[in-house]
């Protein structure tokens, strides 16, 4: 299948929902994979999702609420308490402890795989409703994106042989 | 005998497949792309990115900890 071919390719579409450092992951490594395995992929970004599609991204995350999220320490793993996991500070130190992970175990940053993204031609929908709702501006989000709405989602979704909801 | 070597040590998941992508674009069919990765997961997954895209995969062999594949673009 030559690049750029629409039409006898296979094809994936992924609603992105959640914009914290831990969720970014799964809609970005599945769509530059899917990308790099000739399949035609879209992703749709709304409500949390959508300032993934900033230029700057400062992605933050949290354990609080997230008993399975147990992170390895001194060759144990270690779930932090919500009443702890509520302190200042906490959450910072929680993004740079998963950076480091990352980085550590030489997985891709955030930045890296959404180029990867540009660079495959996936096709990113920014959605207008959210960005009218946070009062987000497009002038601070990458170029090459559209703006769409639930009814460009649906007719992406309706001739794509993979829908995904993230 | 590969066309071009895609080192890719150290690097996990999807970044073998997404850098073995890229390296594949730039050659011509019928060329062979030799791949080292330590991603454990990377023998599924260049057995599936194969089968998925057509391109040939002509050996996947395990050195100590070195994962390599051998992959004839189609």
């Amino acid at each position: 299948m030559a690049d750029g071919d629409f039409g006898n390719a296979k094809s994936m579409s992924i609603i992105v929902t959640k914009g914290s450092l831990d969720w970014a992951y799964p809609p970005f490594i599945l769509g530059t994979t899917a990308a790099a395995m000739d399949l035609d992929v879209t992703m749709f970004f709304t409500f949390y999702g959508l300032p993934l599609l900033n230029k700057k991204l400062d992605l933050k995350m949290t354990t609080l609420g997230n008993p399975a999220m147990k992170m390895p320490m001194g060759g144990m793993h270690v779930a932090m308490p919500n009443i702890i996991a509520a302190l200042p500070g906490v959450d910072r130190g929680a993004t740079t402890m998963m950076k480091n992970l990352f980085k550590k175990k030489g997985v891709a940053s955030i930045e890296e795989l959404r180029d990867a993204a540009v660079e495959s031609d996936v096709r990113m929908i920014a959605c207008q409703m959210t960005l009218d709702l946070f009062e987000m501006d497009r002038k601070d989000m990458i170029d090459g994106i559209e703006l769409g709405g639930a009814a460009t989602y649906i007719d992406v979704a309706t001739k794509s042989d993979i829908n995904l909801f993230i | 005998m590969a066309d071009q070597t895609l080192n890719a040590e150290g690097l996990n998941c999807p970044l073998p497949i997404i850098k073995a992508k890229k390296a594949l674009k730039g050659m011509e069919a019928g060329q062979v792309l030799e791949i080292r990765s330590t991603d454990p997961g990377s023998i599924a997954d260049f057995a599936a990115f194969c089968s998925q895209t057509g391109n040939e995969l002509l050996s996947s062999n395990t050195e100590g900890n070195i994962y390599l594949f051998e992959i004839k673009k189609s």
